[in-house]
C-alpha cells in the first residue's frame, strides 16, 4: 500500500495505455485507483446497512450538483419587488415556472437535503447495530460525527434562502438561542445576525456559507472520513476484524475488492434509491408537508409571527431535547439549560467509542442490556422526533422530558450496561 | 424494562389527543378538467386579480389551458399590456394595507400555502370562499368560518347570496343571490382548481414524467441486478 511502494503502470503500447503511463508516471494515479478501488478489500458479508454509505456520497453529489445550477437564478435579497414579495423568495417561484426544467432541479435540491439526513441516520445507526466505531475506528466515526454537524448546518442555513415564513421563524427561534449565552448572549446573537432581528444581512451571510463555507468542509471531511476508513478497513455485520485472517497472498480471506464487487452491488442500491427519490420528486414533493412546510409557501413577513414554528423533520428531536428544559437550576435560565443539552445531545456521539465496553462489536454477539437499551433509545428518539413537530402541551413536555432522560441515560450508563451485558462469543471468521 | 416500553409507547397517545379540529368541505378535483379550469381563469382575473395578485403567474402560461394567446389577449388581460407578463395588480400595498387592514396577499401559490393537517389547500380555499356570512361586528359586515374575522370582504356575494350564521353554528342563506347554490359551488370550485393548477402549473406534467422515469428505472433496475449476480456469482 501506498503510493511510493506501488508498481508504477506501463503501457500496452497502445495509445491509451502510453496516456496512462505518462500521467501515472507524474501523479499516483493507478495507486489511488488500487488503494481505494480495485485492491482496497472489504468484507464479503455486507448486508442491507451498507448501502447507506455510497448513497449518502450519491445525495452529496445531487446536491452539490443541483445546487450550482440554482444559484445562477436564485437572488439572496430580502428586500421587497414591486408586487410586495421579497426578491429572494420570488426568485425561488421564478425557477419553479420560468428557468427550463427549474422545478425539477429544485424539487432534486429540496428532496435531497430530507434524503440526506434519512441516509445519514440510517448510515449512523448502521454505525450503532455493529460497533463501527469501536477501535480501531473511532477516527472514522470522528469524522463522521463532524459531518453530520456540518450538515446539520447546511440544511439549517439552506432552509433560509427560500425566504418563507417558516425559513424566517425557524431561523428566528435557533438563532435567537445564542442570546442565552450568559454575558455577551446579545451581542452574539447581534453579530451573527448581522443585524437586530433576522434581515437581509442574515439572509446573505447564510448564502455564503451554504454555497461555500460548509460545502467545502463537508467535503473536506468525507476525504478525511473515507481515507481513516480505508487506512483501518471496513467492519462488518460480524464485528470481526477480517485482516487477522490472511491468504498467503496477503489478502484477507474474508476480503473482496470492493471494485468490481461493491461497486456492482452500490449501482444495484442506487437504482432503488433512485427509485423511492424519484416518487417523492414526481409524485408528493412536499413530503406531506415534512419536506417542504406548507406555511413556507408564505413569504417571510416579519410582523406576522406563526401561531406553531416547527423545524424541519430532521431538527426535532433536538428541538424536542430544547424544549423539554423547562425548569431553572442552579441560578441558570431553563432556555440555557435547552441549548446546553441540545448541544450535548449531538456531542455525545462523538464519545461512543469510549463509552462503549462491550468484548464484542456486533449486536449479534451482544447481549439483552444493549440490544434492550438500544431499542428504547430508538424509540425514544422517534418520539422526540415527533413531539419536536407539534405545538407543546403540558403532556407532552413530560413525555418529551422523559424521552430526554432516556437518550441521555443511554449514552451516559452505556459504560455500565455494556459492561454487564452478557455477550455471545465472537466467530472466528465473518458468516456470510 | 418491558413496563418501561409500554408506558414509554402509551403515554405519547394520552398526549396528543388533543388540539383544535378545522373542518373542511373537500374541494372538487380540477386538475384535468381544462374547460373548468378555463371557467375559473375567468372568474379569477374578473373577481380577484385586482386587490390580489398572481405575480409569478404569466398570463401566456394560460395556454397550458388550451387557449390560444389572442384567445387570452381578447377575454383575459386586463392588469398588463403585453401576453407575456406576469398577473401583477395597479393598488398599490400601502394603499391597500390602510383601506383592509393588511395588504391582499399574492395569490400565486396560496394553494399550497394554505394545505395542513386537516386538508388540501384546495379543501381549505374552497371551505373559505364559500364560508362567508354577515356580521355586523366587522368593518366590512362579513366574517368567515375558516378566517375569523377576515380582512376581505365578501367579493361574490352578488352570486352566492348572504348567508347567515344560526344559533347552531350552521350557516343559512338568508337572501339568495344570482346563482343556486350547486351553480355557486361549482363556480368556486372552478376557481380553487385554477388556483391549485396556477400554484404549481407543471404539477400534471411532473406526474406524466414520474411515470416514465420510473418505467426506466424499474429496467435499469432488472439489468443492474443481473450485473451484480453475475460478478457475485463466485463469492460465497
Amino acid at each position: 500500500m501506498g503510493a511510493a511502494n506501488a508498481e508504477k503502470y506501463k503501457s500496452d503500447g497502445t495509445a491509451a495505455g502510453n496516456l496512462l503511463e505518462w500521467v501515472d508516471a507524474r501523479f499516483p494515479l493507478m495507486a489511488l485507483w488500487n488503494d481505494h478501488l480495485a485492491k482496497y478489500y472489504a468484507p464479503k458479508n455486507f448486508n442491507f446497512w451498507y448501502f447507506f454509505g455510497s448513497l449518502a456520497l450519491l445525495v452529496l453529489v445531487i446536491q452539490i450538483v443541483t445546487g450550482i445550477f440554482l444559484v445562477m437564478h436564485y437572488k439572496p435579497d430580502a428586500s421587497l419587488n414591486a408586487s410586495g414579495i421579497p426578491v429572494a423568495f420570488a426568485s425561488v417561484e421564478y425557477i419553479m415556472r420560468d428557468v427550463p426544467w427549474g422545478w425539477l432541479i429544485r424539487y432534486f435540491h429540496s428532496t435531497g437535503a430530507s434524503a440526506f439526513f434519512i441516509v445519514v441516520y440510517l448510515h449512523m445507526f448502521r454505525g450503532m447495530l455493529y460497533g463501527s466505531y469501536r477501535k480501531p475506528r473511532e477516527l472514522v466515526w470522528i469524522f463522521g460525527v463532524m459531518i453530520y454537524l456540518a450538515l446539520m448546518a447546511e440544511a439549517f442555513m439552506g432552509y433560509l434562502l427560500p425566504w418563507g415564513q417558516m425559513s424566517y421563524w425557524g431561523a428566528q427561534v435557533i438563532l435567537s438561542l445564542f442570546s442565552a449565552i450568559p454575558l455577551i448572549g446579545n451581542e452574539l446573537a447581534t453579530w451573527i445576525r448581522g443585524d437586530y432581528v433576522i434581515g437581509d444581512a442574515t439572509l446573505n451571510r447564510m448564502f455564503s456559507f451554504h454555497v461555500i463555507a460548509v460545502p467545502l468542509v463537508l467535503v473536506g471531511l468525507v476525504a478525511a472520513h473515507i481515507m481513516a476508513l480505508h487506512e483501518v478497513g471496513s467492519n462488518n455485520p460480524d464485528g470481526v476484524e477480517i485482516k487477522k485472517k490472511k491468504g498467503p497472498d496477503g489478502i484477507p480471506l474474508d476480503g473482496i475488492p470492493f471494485h468490481p464487487y461493491y461497486t456492482v452491488k452500490d449501482i444495484v442500491g442506487v437504482v432503488v434509491f433512485l427509485m423511492f427519490f424519484a416518487i417523492v420528486v414526481f409524485f408528493m414533493p412536499e413530503g406531506g408537508g415534512y419536506f417542504l412546510e406548507f406555511n413556507n409557501f408564505f413569504p417571510a413577513d416579519p410582523l406576522v409571527t406563526p401561531p406553531h414554528i416547527a423545524p424541519v423533520w430532521y431538527f426535532t428531536p433536538f428541538y424536542s431535547i430544547l424544549r423539554a428544559n423547562t425548569v431553572n437550576f442552579f441560578w441558570i435560565d431553563a432556555k440555557l439549560w435547552g441549548v446546553i443539552f441540545m448541544g450535548l445531545g449531538v456531542m455525545v456521539f462523538f464519545f461512543l467509542p469510549w463509552l462503549d465496553r462491550s468484548p464484542v462489536k456486533s449486536i449479534r454477539y451482544r447481549g439483552p442490556l444493549y440490544k434492550g437499551a438500544l431499542a428504547i433509545f430508538v424509540v425514544s428518539f422517534f418520539i422526540l422526533g415527533y413531539l419536536g413537530m407539534l405545538a407543546p402541551t403540558p403532556g407532552r413536555t413530560l413525555v418529551s422530558q422523559i424521552c430526554t432522560i432516556i437518550y441521555f441515560a443511554f449514552f451516559l450508563l452505556m459504560p455500565i450496561y455494556t459492561s454487564l451485558d452478557k455477550c455471545k462469543a465472537e466467530p472466528e471468521r465473518v458468516t456470510g | 424494562m418491558k413496563k418501561l416500553f409500554i408506558a414509554l409507547l402509551s403515554a405519547p397517545l394520552l398526549a396528543f389527543a388533543s388540539g383544535a379540529e378545522l373542518h373542511l368541505d373537500k374541494a372538487p378535483d380540477r386538475a384535468r378538467d381544462y374547460a373548468a379550469l378555463q371557467n375559473g381563469a375567468k372568474v379569477f382575473v374578473n373577481y380577484c386579480l385586482n386587490c390580489h395578485s398572481a405575480s409569478y403567474y404569466r398570463y401566456n402560461r394560460l395556454t397550458d389551458l388550451g387557449l390560444s394567446e389572442q384567445q387570452i389577449k381578447d377575454n383575459l388581460l386586463f392588469t398588463a399590456g403585453k401576453v407575456g407578463e406576469p398577473m401583477t395588480i395597479a393598488m398599490r400595498r400601502a394603499d391597500a394595507k390602510q383601506w383592509f387592514g393588511a395588504a391582499p396577499p399574492d395569490l400565486t401559490v396560496i394553494a399550497r400555502a394554505r394545505a395542513s393537517e386537516f386538508g388540501t389547500g384546495s379543501d381549505w380555499l374552497y371551505t373559505y370562499l364559500r364560508g362567508f356570512y354577515r356580521d355586523d361586528a366587522r368593518p366590512t359586515g362579513w366574517n368567515n368560518t375558516v378566517f375569523a374575522n377576515v380582512g376581505m370582504p365578501h367579493v361574490l356575494w352578488e352570486l352566492q347570496g348572504e348567508q347567515v350564521m344560526g344559533a347552531d353554528h350552521k350557516l343559512k342563506l338568508a337572501r339568495p343571490g344570482l346563482m343556486q347554490p350547486q351553480e355557486f359551488d361549482a363556480m368556486v370550485g372552478d376557481l380553487v382548481g385554477f388556483l391549485a393548477y396556477m400554484g404549481e402549473p407543471m404539477a400534471t406534467f411532473r406526474k406524466q414524467l414520474g411515470v416514465i422515469v420510473l418505467i426506466f428505472l424499474a429496467v435499469l433496475f432488472v439489468f443492474s441486478y443481473a450485473l451484480k449476480r453475475e460478478y457475485w456469482k463466485d463469492i460465497h
